[in-house]
């Protein structure tokens, strides 16, 4: 073919463009000039302008109008313009293309063309871009070139037999007779075609393969034939012949050998001939030594075979070639599970991996060295990975923290050092780790009640180091209040003794929490923590107080909430501080958790005569829990019993916050997602009561004796809960009490069933009843809570009945309330 | 099976491409673009196979032009490396001492060399011999007609 110097020129001008917009002015001008041309029909200039559409095309500007030509160009006589027609076609239409069809007549002539070149391109486009109809039309042409014409016809006829078989999976019965016939072929394209189709065939129907299983000698007297043969120039690649045919035959050795005793004795012998005698040193034969050790690994081999293969890939992870190293190591994962013995070997040279330099090839060590750890080797490896976990860049950290734990949790050898471990990590990879770690570790140190000493030591110095690990800082925060005793008596067998005094503890911890570093949830702990110390130590009992006053009127709700029931609880109600600060049990782990559900709930004042159903959006089972401290309270001077409530799942919620007082944990309030926390604050009433404060009711009716109060429950965009609680202060109990509720028309209403319908007198107890409001069509709000409840009643013999319009709902915010009803 | 191999330039232009799946021009466009971004930023004397979505890529760098190709999972990454060396050979017996810039101005022969090589994501033929003879027997044929 001349030179297409047109091709060439345009090429060298787009290439001359100084800028994109220069570039796409050429590009325009080209293209027109193409589709001129195409428009003039056949002048033997067809073929240089798809081709140059096809340059236009890489660059990446569209190119469809040149679909058409292609199929024209197709169907022409020349060789030429169906060489460029036919690439065209490959790379501008695929079978989604309504003119692929088109070409499907052109394919079908041109395969019985009597040039082979003419052939060879009709099946090239038929295997690279053939849709499942073409397949079917043209299967039984391909499927008679497979059986009748030259090598260089039947290897392309194969490839495009696997390709329509893909394509078509029914066709496959057609193909397999002939596919058996082919493995008798001296030609080796033919051969590495009829091993792909075989291949393909076995994978799709299970028959196959058992018919193909009785082919396997003639493989392996193929494969003996490659391995042994003399130098062969055609197929030599470094000294390995036709190392594409060997892997090829290799893997379909895998696939017949699998799962069958029969085909692996067939194969044993050979596998290890090839394992032994192939030479690694460049890439090819190493290609085929990593496909022999798959097959060995996967067929039934006798053990010394896989002892063979695993050496193998332990050789390759000496290879200082970055390659074989990452190769041997993804088949090490694959193989750790059945042969750890045998991967064991080899653990030493997979740790030194780790501080390869190449990332890939560090984060398969990682999960190798993970995978290898084990009860005997723990210690080493703990030691080799808590080096890597300070070196490891930043994509593995997270996935290095997980895993040391998991390997911790596992074989720890002993509780201490499972403690060191976890502090270590977080020392060095604290922002890495998940959520969980911090209620864990503490879990585990409740546990571990001999340490307890030794561990508050080591936080305390962790903590003066360094305050920026966030989890770090938590835990060490909790264990400064909870175990500040121990600290402060300065004396521990495992540690060297360090005298630390009161005011260095409440620095500690005053630092923490005026540092700009520490989360809100850091700081929480480190105020519960503060707030404990002042019944274990004796001196500074002012300075905690005053730093808990200065809190009350932090920013931070949170802090500012703790604070101020800190504070109550030195003022009002200093008696109960020392039961209330008391130590925590030891929590067991994985009970499940109660959550507070996800509306900010509350309890509402039961009495201790009638505890009332509490309704929407409350606790279900630490309800009990209020009223065992109900209980426990009865009026009396008792100390409270931190109810043993188990707390800590790993997600922990606000649960944990019942027991905040009693010295629980303090989960991250980014962790849990209750609006509002859930502070318990018992004190004593003649109603013995407890209030939470979530939710103020406001009274909406007083009116001889019986008053009405509102509050709101759960309120949403389209949705707003509220109850009614009445209450009677007359003499009399008010009887046949009822409430009606009338609503605008936009706001559906729906009443729950009241508590009751008699309200003893006296207030010694109430009625309630809640109401639900659903506004689907988010009507402005002031509409929204407008609600006009009548009221009927009788007290003394007399009926009652009276109205009240509510026009405004209290809001569900988070105040705190203490003052008795 | 191979999925697609590309070709391009350490700028990132694209200098060849083969597709042995069908794909929407747009996914093609994309995935070039992810292509492109991954191995430009390997560094030098890192591994030559990445992990990408569910395939395995395996990439080298010859002069001033990236080879890249994406297997299923059960290809041979090292024969991959091989089959990429093979192409480049089979250029450089074409063109004689190959460079970038032949491949620019005669892509499609490039593309020619390399229909006669993969087929259907497959190797059709091992002997270099036997594909340099059929090159030349087609170019004969396209001058002579």
């Amino acid at each position: 073919m001349t030179p297409s110097v047109r091709l060439q020129e345009m090429i060298r001008v787009i290439r001359s463009a100084r800028t994109q917009g220069e570039e796409r002015g050429i590009i325009q001008r080209e293209c027109a000039d193409i589709r001129a041309q195409f428009r003039q029909g056949d002048n033997g200039e067809r073929s240089h302008s798809l081709a140059k559409l096809l340059y236009v095309h890489m660059l990446g500007y569209p190119a469809h109008f040149g679909q058409m030509e292609c199929v024209r160009l197709i169907a022409s006589p020349r060789y030429s313009e169906k060489r460029i027609g036919y690439l065209g076609a490959m790379m501008l239409l695929d079978e989604k293309q309504d003119a692929s069809l088109l070409i499907t007549n052109s394919i079908k002539n041109d395969l019985s063309h009597s040039s082979q070149y003419v052939q060879s391109l009709a099946l090239c486009t038929l295997a690279c871009m053939g849709s499942a109809e073409m397949c079917r039309d043209l299967a039984p042409e391909i499927e008679r070139l497979l059986r009748a014409s030259n090598s260089y016809i039947k290897k392309k006829a194969t490839l495009c037999a696997v390709h329509i078989i893909k394509k078509v999976p029914e066709l496959a019965e057609l193909f397999t007779p002939s596919a058996r016939t082919l493995l008798s072929e001296k030609n080796h394209g033919v051969l590495h075609g009829a091993v792909v189709l075989i291949t393909e065939l076995c994978k799709r129907n299970p028959d196959t393969l058992d018919q193909f299983r009785k082919a396997v000698p003639e493989l392996v007297q193929i494969m003996k034939g490659l391995v042994t043969s003399s130098y062969s120039p055609e197929h030599n690649v470094a000294g390995i012949s036709d190392p594409f045919l060997q892997v090829r035959i290799l893997r379909l050795l895998r696939i017949l050998g699998h799962n069958n005793d029969t085909a692996s004795d067939a194969m044993n012998d050979l596998l290890a001939q090839v394992a032994t005698n192939t030479d690694s040193s460049k890439t090819a034969g190493s290609a085929v030594l990593y496909e022999t050790v798959l097959t060995i690994m996967d067929i039934n081999s006798e053990s010394g075979l896989r002892v063979l293969a695993v050496n193998i890939l332990g050789r390759f992870l000496l290879n200082n070639d970055r390659n074989i190293r990452y190769i041997s190591m993804t088949s090490l994962q694959k193989i750790v599970q059945t042969d750890h013995n045998a991967v064991q070997r080899h653990r030493g040279t997979i740790v030194d991996c780790l501080k390869d330099q190449d990332t890939s090839v560090k984060r398969r060590a990682l999960e190798l060295s993970l995978a290898l750890v084990s009860a005997v080797n723990i210690r080493s490896m703990m030691k080799e990975l808590l080096i890597f976990l300070s070196f490891c860049p930043p994509e593995l950290r997270s996935q290095t923290a997980s895993g040391i734990f998991n390997a911790a949790e596992r074989y720890s050898p002993s509780k201490r050092w499972h403690i060191d471990t976890i502090l270590h990590v977080l020392t060095t990879a604290g922002g890495d780790v998940r959520d969980e770690t911090v209620p864990n570790l503490i879990q585990l140190i409740t546990t571990a009640s001999e340490l307890h000493c030794y561990t508050v030591h080591k936080l305390y110095r962790a903590l003066v180091k360094d305050i920026a690990q966030q989890s770090l800082v938590q835990v060490a925060c909790w264990c400064i209040g909870e175990y500040g005793d121990l600290l402060l008596k300065g004396e521990c067998e495992e540690i060297e003794p360090m005298q630390v005094t009161e005011d260095d503890v409440l620095d500690a911890l005053e630092t923490v929490l005026q540092s700009h570093m520490s989360s809100p949830a850091t700081r929480g702990f480190a105020l519960t923590a503060t707030m404990k110390l002042s019944t274990r130590i004796t001196d500074n009992v002012d300075r905690i107080r005053s730093i808990v006053s200065i809190y009350g009127s932090c920013i931070d709700l949170e802090l500012q909430q703790r604070a101020v029931e800190y504070n109550a609880l030195f003022k009002k109600y200093d008696h109960m501080r020392a039961a209330v600060l008391e130590r925590m049990p030891v929590m067991d782990k994985n009970l499940p958790g109660h959550t507070n559900g996800d509306t900010p709930g509350e309890i509402k004042e039961p009495d201790t005569s009638k505890p009332k159903p509490v309704e929407a959006g409350l606790l279900s089972e630490p309800a009990s829990q209020v009223c065992d401290l109900l209980d426990l309270l009865g009026g009396t001077d008792t100390p409270l019993q931190p109810s043993p409530a188990p707390t800590s799942t790993p997600t922990t919620t606000s649960s944990a916050d019942l027991l905040d007082l009693l010295g629980g944990l303090e989960p991250t309030p980014e962790l849990t997602i209750p609006p509002a926390p859930f502070d318990l604050f018992v004190l004593k009433d003649k109603h013995c009561c407890v209030y939470v404060h979530v939710v103020p009711t406001v009274s909406v009716y007083e009116k001889n004796g019986l008053s009405l109060k509102i509050q709101c429950d759960k309120q949403t965009e389209t949705e707003v809960t509220v109850s009614l609680i009445a209450s009677n202060s007359t003499q009399n109990d008010i009887t046949n009490f009822t409430l009606q509720a009338a609503v605008p028309k936009s706001v559906q209403l729906q009443m729950k069933a009241p508590s009751g319908n008699v309200i003893p007198a006296h207030g010694l107890g109430q009625v309630t009843q809640t109401v639900l409001l659903n506004n689907p069509n988010k009507a402005s709000l002031p509409c929204f809570r407008f609600m006009r409840i009548r009221v009927s009643y009788s007290n003394q013999g007399a009926m009652h009945q009276d109205t009240v319009l509510i026009d405004s709902f209290p809001s569900t915010a988070c105040q705190p309330s203490i003052s008795p009803l | 099976m191979m999925h697609f191999l590309l070709l391009f330039s350490r700028q990132g232009k694209l200098r060849l491409q083969k597709w042995f799946l069908p794909l929407p021009e747009r996914d093609r466009k994309k995935i070039v673009k992810d292509m492109t971004t991954m191995m430009l930023a390997r560094k030098p004397r890192t591994c030559n196979f990445l992990h990408w979505k569910d395939l395995k890529i395996v990439y080298k760098r010859y002069a001033s032009l990236y080879f890249c190709c994406a297997l299923e999972n059960q290809d041979n990454e090292l024969l991959a490396l091989e089959i990429l060396h093979r192409y480049v050979e089979l250029l450089d017996k074409y063109f004689g001492n190959v460079c970038e810039l032949d491949i620019i101005f005669n892509f499609e022969k490039a593309y020619f060399i390399l229909d006669e090589f993969l087929m259907g994501g497959e190797i059709q033929e091992t002997s270099k011999l036997s594909i340099a003879k059929s090159i030349e027997a087609s170019d004969m044929l396209q001058e002579t007609e």
